[in-house]
């Protein structure tokens, strides 16, 4: 006997893994390029 | 590409480069995952489940689109001694690993409703983790052999290269051994996808693919500022060193 099954369950959570780690990627990418700019601009200015 | 071995040209290139890649890659992605989810019919045989496709697909391309993009840049510093060639390796490691994972969650959650089983260990879901597991090594490899100058050892680049040898398991394993996984539905100039999956799984690909090209231009941007810093502090030490009388 089939089991029956939500498909949405696993669509919702297969889009919800695959835009958070997109997202949090992204923020993480240009937060430590943002942070690693202006430690440079420090040492620049000192 | 050897026009790019100035780190100062480079640098003037992905200050427009990156931001025009990540915003027009999120729009992109969005529209497509959007589309995808609201207005894609359902599939005859697997129904909505079919709508996972749109982020498992781009995320398996990228996750061995990176790991080419390293054994590409592990050639050029081993034959040219690009100068940018370690860090545009180092840059496309952890969105590599990212999409894998993902690739490998997302294909688990299909693989549910549609198999009836989490996971199996078939050639092509035992091949996506060896990929994943060879990411996690890679970047320890990276991390352990960098010197002190913010160089790096020859290491990383020979096993990037030698890693490579993965990806044609993994896009072959589906034909070459009996997989749960199913064959390729896409192949160079032909599809067996109709147009009203086809076109959203392109855009979505397009979308990812540009999204993964400005994080790994951000990572590069981050790496070469550390490395000035640490060489300007180092520096300025040195300076302080030789003036004490």
């Amino acid at each position: 006997m089939r089991e029956a099954m939500d498909p949405w369950t696993f669509v919702a959570a297969s889009y919800v893994v695959g835009l958070g780690a997109t997202l949090g990627l992204v923020a993480w990418s240009l937060l430590s390029m943002r942070r690693a700019e202006k430690r440079r601009d420090a040492a620049r200015k000192r | 590409m050897h026009g790019l071995a100035n780190p100062a040209r480079f640098l003037r290139i992905a200050r427009w480069l990156m931001p025009l890649c990540l915003s027009a890659g999120l729009v992109v992605m969005l529209g497509a995952l959007g589309w995808g989810l609201f207005f894609a019919p359902a599939e005859r045989l697997q129904g909505e489940t079919v709508r996972i496709v749109y982020i498992h697909v781009p995320a398996a391309w990228l996750g061995m689109a990176g790991w080419m993009g390293i054994a590409a840049a592990g050639f050029a510093e081993l034959v040219w001694r690009h100068p940018l060639a370690g860090i545009a390796a180092r840059a496309c490691a952890v969105p590599g690993a990212v999409f894998t994972g993902v690739c490998l969650l997302t294909g688990s959650l299909w693989g549910r409703p549609a198999w009836g089983t989490w996971w199996v260990w078939d050639g092509r879901l035992t091949s996506m983790l060896v990929l994943l597991f060879l990411y996690f090594g890679w970047m320890a490899l990276s991390q352990a052999s960098e010197d002190s100058n913010g160089g790096q050892s020859r290491a990383p680049a020979i096993f990037g290269l030698v890693g490579a040898v993965n990806i044609p398991i993994i896009h072959y394993s589906v034909i070459w051994w009996n997989s749960q996984h199913q064959a390729p539905s896409i192949t160079m100039g032909k599809s067996a996808m109709a147009g009203d999956f086809l076109w959203p799984l392109l855009l979505a690909t397009l979308g990812f693919t540009l999204v993964f090209a400005g994080s790994a231009l951000a990572r590069m941007r981050a790496i070469l500022a550390n490395q000035q810093a640490e060489a300007r502090l180092r520096r300025k030490a040195l300076n302080e060193v030789y003036r004490t009388p």
